[in-house]
């Protein structure tokens, strides 16, 4: 790696911020729940899934957090998508495969998934 | 493209959290998400000092930010079991005020941190300090590239716009020396970090130089480029082994990438930084001794003039900066001059980090604005005093500095009025005492130190420190004589006039500033024999009282076999065997010894 000019520096600059964002206030959330409930429901293999895509789009300003259980065990997985200045959306009973729709769709362009919706607060 | 961690778990590596075991956390964390196979989507990062050492080892976990104190390796699978596979937060390593013992989950709301601005610190803590990657991604290096798009003159009116002194000690413009090395006519200069820092009790330099290392690198290159130098000298102690190591991987990283060396950013301007490792003499912080040192010289001052600006190194013009001061001009240089000058008071601007040692709850380091008083410093970041007691006085500035009584805790923070105080900024080691020590004992501590560093090139300094440290001994061991007061003040007067360097002009502070605000404790020393504060051995004893039971416990727990008496009847304690320990007020279920 060769910094030459200031360009140079601002490309390495963009590509940091974004393997450090984690640390940083970021824009959207991604919140799984993952109590009891929702890890035996499969929440484990939802957030890798999660991950994934989102590494596969190489999307930055996105927080992939955890929660615990809030009660809708019979929804589990459970999984919040929290746009900055939007309401909360949570979808149900999401599976590995849904994962790449909600991504697209409601995390990217803003269009809620409403076959998965289960609450909006 | 890499995976995004979902979590990062960043892990305090400076010094404190190290020795407090830090180092064995990282392995545990990793071996455990390995074996969890969580070891891509959550980053294991060592980062540099954190500042609350007082609660070391620390662990922060992002993106909650929660922060956990004081770690142990044992703590690790809970941490990863609850925390990082469930999302559930593990209350028992949470942070507890130490004021109202409510826990504080989140990084920010933390007393400790809510009042600090961190600027010069803003990384530390924040990245990987052996990572160039994640330096400029916190917009490192963006302060030299906009400096190498100016002339160097501009720079220079900058630094000067923005107010910065020197951090070291004197609180120097830090414009104005640098436009006298920019304008020494001479076709090499250099430019030097002093990094030697040696006050008892301070240690920001070092924090820096670990947590944030391509700062000071950034800051001397800004430098660099500023007053026409190409070469730079690091001068840092051998006792700061973690810092040298991480200064040397970042200017093998930034040589490596082009941001040292030939041609910086296409600019045509080439700055190369070697270290040079000093051997902790406390008199090498003096500039003129430091350069002489780099040469291959004992290290002893000179008179100035010549100044270093016009004949420093190989009598070459020469700019010396301290770590602090450096580290602050790349973010100057970045946010324009402004931002910094609106920080402070009139004639000390932007922020100033000061390290808490001695008799405060959050040992650690605090960077605040300057003009914020002592008792905010002390009680609202520092956590006031433990175990109940009394504010009794803070020392300033290190062996040079002195000491601020109560009276003076809402003295607004900033160079002059300190001095006004008869204390310094010096380089910001804050020494807080309580009712337990023993301020002719204190006076004689710095005493004891700086006699023992005087470099011994000017009598005054190299005799007169030494006489006294011994009137001070003769004080505390309840032998001064009322002739010694004045003793003390008319040689402290001869030694400042006398001495050619700041370490001989400012070793009788200590002393002057104690005897200015706590003369009574001197007196009693000498015409009562009376410590106080109880601190002095030779001037307390210890007495049995009627209360004893005559168990036997105190006779048995006396190491010099001082204390005699029937069972079931009163003991008594032989003053003259007596060696003051204490063991025996300790052991006693009556409470019948007294220390008087």
């Amino acid at each position: 790696m060769a910094i030459k000019s200031l360009d140079d520096l601002r490309k390495i600059k963009e590509q940091a911020k974004s393997t450090t964002s984690a640390r940083h206030e970021s824009g959207t959330q991604v919140i799984v729940g993952m109590g009891t409930c929702g890890i035996a429901a499969g929440a484990r293999t939802v957030m890798t899934a999660i991950l994934d895509e989102i590494a596969k789009r190489g999307l930055q300003n996105v927080s992939v957090m955890q929660t615990g259980c809030i009660g809708m065990c019979q929804k589990e997985p459970l999984v919040d998508i929290v746009r900055p200045g939007e309401a909360r959306v949570t979808y149900g009973n999401v599976r590995p495969e849904d994962v790449p729709s909600i991504i697209s769709e409601h995390l990217v362009n803003g269009r809620i998934v409403n076959d998965l919706v289960v609450a909006k607060l | 493209m890499e995976k995004l961690a979902r979590a990062h778990v960043l892990v305090c590596g400076g010094t404190g959290c190290s020795s407090s075991g830090s180092k064995l956390i990282i392995p545990a964390l990793k071996e455990k998400l390995e074996a969890r196979s969580m070891g891509s989507e959550v980053k294991v990062v060592e980062t540099g000092c954190h500042g609350l050492c007082e609660m070391g080892p620390l662990v922060i976990v992002y993106p909650e930010g929660v922060f956990y104190v004081r770690v142990k390796p044992e703590d690790v699978d809970e941490i990863v079991e609850n925390h990082l596979v469930k999302g559930r937060v593990v209350e028992r390593l949470l942070y507890k005020e130490p004021a109202t013992l409510d826990t504080v989950p989140s990084y920010d709301e933390i007393s400790f941190y809510r009042k600090q601005k961190r600027y010069a610190l803003a990384n530390c803590g924040h990245i990987n300090p052996e990572s160039l990657e994640e330096y400029i991604g916190a917009d490192g290096y963006e302060g030299l590239g906009k400096a190498l798009s100016m002339k160097p003159e501009e720079v220079v009116e900058e630094i000067k716009a923005s107010g910065l002194r020197g951090r070291g000690g004197g609180g120097f413009p830090t414009g104005l020396k640098w436009q006298f090395t920019r304008s020494a006519v001479n076709d090499k200069k250099y430019v030097i970090c002093n990094a030697d820092e040696g006050d008892p009790g301070a240690f920001m330099d070092r924090s820096v130089l670990e947590g944030d290392p391509h700062r000071v690198l950034e800051g001397m290159a800004i430098c660099g480029y500023a007053v026409g130098s190409d070469e730079g000298y690091i001068y840092c102690r051998a006792e700061y082994p973690l810092a040298i190591k991480r200064l040397r991987n970042a200017i093998a990283q930034a040589e490596e990438t082009g941001l040292l060396g030939r041609d910086i950013l296409g600019s045509g301007f080439n700055f190369t930084i070697h270290i040079k490792e000093g051997a902790g003499a406390f008199v090498c912080g003096e500039e003129t001794a430091l350069m002489a040192s780099i040469e291959g010289r004992r290290g002893m001052p000179r008179p100035r003039p010549p100044f270093p600006a016009n004949s420093g190194l190989w009598g070459k013009p020469t700019n010396i900066n301290n770590v602090e001061t450096f580290a602050n001009v790349p973010s100057i240089m970045r946010d324009g001059a402004s931002y910094f000058a609106s920080q402070g008071t009139e004639t000390s601007k932007g922020t100033k980090v000061f390290a808490l040692t001695g008799k405060i709850n959050n040992t650690g380091l605090a960077e605040v604005p300057m003009g914020i008083t002592m008792r905010e410093i002390i009680y609202d970041i520092g956590g006031g005093i433990p175990d109940g007691k009394k504010f009794k006085a803070v020392q300033i500035g290190g062996p040079s500095g002195g000491c601020l009584p109560e009276q003076l805790l809402d003295l607004s923070i900033d160079y002059e009025s300190l001095i006004k105080a008869g204390a310094m900024m010096g380089s910001g080691g804050l020494v807080v005492m309580d009712e337990t020590t023993c301020m002719v004992d204190v006076a004689r501590y710095f005493l004891n130190f700086t006699q023992d560093e005087s470099c011994g090139k000017c009598t005054p300094c190299r005799e007169g420190t030494k006489r006294m440290l011994e009137i001070l001994n003769r004080i505390c061991e309840g032998k001064g004589t009322e002739e010694d007061i004045p003793l003390l003040e008319s040689l402290a007067k001869s030694i400042k006039a006398g001495s050619l360097c700041a370490l001989g002009q400012t070793a009788p502070n200590p002393v002057l500033s104690t005897l200015n605000f706590f003369r009574d404790e001197y007196e009693a020393h000498i015409k009562e024999h009376r410590c106080p504060a109880g601190a002095c051995t030779a001037l307390v004893g210890y007495v049995i009282t009627e209360a004893c039971r005559g168990c036997g416990l105190c006779k048995k727990v006396c190491p010099v076999d001082a204390i005699s008496g029937e069972v079931k009847s009163v003991h008594a304690i032989d003053q003259e065997t007596c060696i003051k320990c204490g063991a025996c007020q300790a052991k006693c279920p009556f409470k019948a010894i007294n220390k008087g």
